[in-house]
């Protein structure tokens, strides 16, 4: 956007006032989220930036947090660090335990919710597809309804079929975890779809492929990308959710989100920070991961390169 | 007639073919709408019938043998013969004192009680009470129970108690809009002082609408700004916008927190700096301002990318057009430019409201005790007061609104356009 050369001087004034109001909303999005990442270095329990920090000190700088992280819940934490200190770690620490629930959940619902929502999205971009509207919104609907509907519908849902009683662990979460990730899945997809050329799949067929055949040789490659960033959505969105684990989630699902949720509302505490550094620092490969399954499905498709 | 090889007339054949087409497409969507009814639509179907169907006055359910066992059942046949302003008579407390012995049997009566302290509050513990003293209870009933407690004579009690003899009932929706039977059973409001969800859900609306206007504000310079840049600085801000985006919320929440305490980043830096004087650091956390500046932030991006696609549509050309027929750049943003960005700030808008009506999980933690939104009184109801057929008539009301923004959303733009980074 560059200014014209017969740009007059109020033009000129108002563009750079103009770049400069931009500059601070990009600050605005994006300071709030890097702050914490020096913070959850300080060397003190305090929320903002000691003179040490300031004047960047090392001795103002530790990584107490994150070894507070590692020791919180452990049955002997000041153990010396050998083997069995790391096999009461991994049994005991109460982050790590979050971590393992996070990611068992995240997993199966992701696995659901992809494998279901892929091929419903096959089906709904069909050109035949009857009663696409109204069906398309029922599918996208858990995103829009508010989450606290969604908990307590399921509280009410869960606790009349018993579910806890049925021996598989956090198949409650799993599945609404699954639920909230689908209209992702939905909608990444069928992005891809849109512009797929169906006489590809005419050609297959007339090439004697089954439709099994086809779908994995030739409609699968293509829509990969869209696949695989639905499927992350999904993952994040489970593996972020707090509402619904803290009305149907059993004692023992603690998540690192649920974790989080407490550390916040009891006592909060830099090693929060902590985690949510290590929190954003997975949020940036993500974003990393997804922008590039997005040029490489514009490629694909034969669009402009990003 | 046209026919096929096999002889069929070609009109039925296509018709055929095109049907199976239709068949084979719905059953791929079927296994996900299947789950979707199953998980999702089935339990907000169970919630809704909650709001308007409490059992708490009529049946007691044994939890451990999961044997339901009617209760009140002298008092709703009373009720029943007898039509709404009767005065309750020997009978009537006969009736009463009959089911307080079963209650206390079917240990029942505290159950029986919170029921009728939803409608009327304080009422519990005459319940408990009573139902201890059921069994030594004698004839005259009216006179023994009176004598118990002398509210039992109440009017607005034995209203009460019609009311939720049957177990359907509308009563929940009135209270979630500050309204109550009166005694003859006519809908009054509750006294001002405990009027409480109108205001929150006013409230809510204001500052949905105030988050979104600000979002608006916020998000239009830098989609205009992204969509006329070229295409790899463009894409370099848009990670900005992204980044956001994809962390996670709690981490977003806690970060306003660390920014905005009085003690926090932002106080620090203006004490330092002299802005403000140690001692009137601002309170911008625990009340309305963080939640608004904190949700601002968090959903901002939905307004930035819709925005941004339509902007990135829109032909340069008019615009330059437009100048080299005399128009000032202000004319030129206001009658050309502006208009073509309407259908994403329409998008943007819808969501962003539509997102911030239902939001729970900042407003919980940084909203303080005027910060909270209607979804924190639904959890608050669920989890603390336990009165979840008010929680469950909240959230209908709730839901209701958030599906004519949809509706609306679907109409006008469509959900198929809906896009995401």
């Amino acid at each position: 956007m560059a200014l014209p050369t017969h740009a007059s001087t109020l033009e000129r004034v108002w563009h750079y006032v103009y770049l400069t109001i931009c500059a601070l909303i990009f600050l605005f999005l994006i300071l709030p989220i890097l702050i914490v990442i020096p913070l959850s270095f300080n060397a003190e329990p305090y929320f903002t930036f000691t003179e040490k920090m300031l004047k960047f000190d090392p001795t103002g700088y530790s990584t107490r947090w994150y070894d507070l992280l590692l020791t919180f819940g452990m049955n002997e934490p000041d153990a010396p660090r050998d083997s069995s200190w790391w096999a009461d770690a991994w049994n005991n620490a109460a982050w790590i335990n979050a971590t393992k629930n996070s990611i068992i959940i995240g997993f199966f619902s992701t696995v659901i919710a992809t494998s279901l929502g892929t091929i419903a999205a096959l089906g709904l971009s069909r050109p035949e597809m009857p009663g696409r509207r109204i069906i398309m919104a029922i599918l996208i609907s858990p995103m829009i309804v508010p989450i606290i509907i969604t908990a307590t519908g399921l509280f009410f849902f869960y606790s009349s079929i018993k579910i806890q009683d049925w021996g598989i662990p956090y198949l409650g979460v799993i599945l609404a975890h699954a639920t909230l990730g689908i209209p992702f899945v939905i909608i990444t997809v069928t992005a891809t779809l849109v512009g797929f050329d169906h006489s590809l799949t005419k050609a297959a067929a007339n090439m004697g492929a089954s439709p099994t055949r086809t779908f994995f040789k030739v409609q699968m490659p293509l829509i990969l990308p869209g696949v695989i960033s639905g499927a992350l959505f999904a993952f994040v969105t489970s593996f972020d959710e707090v509402v619904v684990v803290l009305f149907v989630g059993g004692l023992d699902e603690q998540t690192i989100p649920r974790q989080m949720w407490n550390g916040i509302r009891e006592q909060i505490s830099p090693a929060i920070l902590s985690v949510a550094t290590i929190l954003v620092i997975i949020s940036i490969a993500l974003l990393t991961v997804v922008e590039l399954l997005r040029r490489r499905s514009e490629k694909l498709r034969g669009m402009s390169p990003g | 007639m046209l026919t096929t090889v096999d002889g069929k007339p070609l009109k039925e054949a296509l018709a055929h073919a095109q049907s199976r087409a239709k068949r084979r497409a719905f059953l791929l969507v079927l296994p996900l709408l299947a789950f979707i009814i199953v998980s999702f639509i089935f339990p907000i179907g169970q919630m809704l019938y909650k709001s308007v169907n409490n059992t708490g006055f009529t049946i007691s359910k044994d939890f451990g043998t999961g044997v339901s066992t009617p209760i009140m059942t002298n008092l709703a046949e009373w009720f029943e013969e007898n039509p709404q302003g009767t005065d309750p008579d020997e009978t009537a407390y006969a009736a009463l004192a009959a089911d307080l012995v079963v209650l206390r049997e079917l240990k029942a009566p505290g159950q029986a009680g919170t029921r009728i302290n939803y409608e009327l509050s304080g009422s519990r513990s005459m319940f408990t009470k009573a139902a201890r003293k059921a069994k030594k209870l004698e004839p005259p009933f009216k006179e023994a129970i009176i004598d118990l407690d002398e509210d039992w004579a109440d009017p607005s009690l034995w209203q009460a108690m019609r009311t939720a003899s049957i177990a359907v009932t509308v009563n929940f929706y009135l209270a979630a809009l500050d309204r109550k039977r009166a005694d003859d059973g006519s809908v009054e409001m509750v006294p001002e002082n405990r009027q409480v969800y109108v205001t929150l859900f006013k409230r809510t609306l204001i500052l949905s609408l105030m988050i979104t206007v600000i979002c608006f504000f916020l998000a239009f310079p830098i989609a205009h700004l992204m969509a006329t840049l070229p295409m790899r600085k463009s894409n370099l801000l848009m990670i900005l916008v992204l980044l956001p985006f994809w962390t996670s919320l709690l981490v977003r929440t806690t970060s306003w927190m660390i920014v905005l305490q009085s003690q926090g980043v932002l106080n620090d830096a203006m004490v330092a700096t002299g802005i403000l004087a140690d001692e009137n650091r601002i309170q911008m956390m625990y009340n309305q301002t963080g939640t608004v500046i904190a949700m601002t932030h968090i959903l901002l991006p939905f307004m930035v990318l819709p925005l941004y696609s339509v902007m990135s549509m829109i032909n340069p050309s008019y615009v330059r057009a437009a100048r080299s027929m005399g128009a000032t750049s202000w004319t030129a943003f206001r009658r050309i430019y502006f208009p073509q960005t309407v259908p994403g700030i329409g998008a943007g808008a819808l969501l962003v409201f539509i997102l911030s009506v239902g939001y729970y999980i900042t407003p919980a933690l940084v909203g303080g005790a005027d910060g909270q939104l209607i979804s924190n009184l639904i959890a608050f109801h669920m989890t603390k007061s336990l009165n979840w057929s008010l929680a469950a008539a909240l959230a209908a009301i709730l839901l209701g609104a958030v599906l004519l923004l949809y509706w609306l959303y679907d109409r006008l733009i469509g959900i198929d356009n809906l896009k995401l980074g």
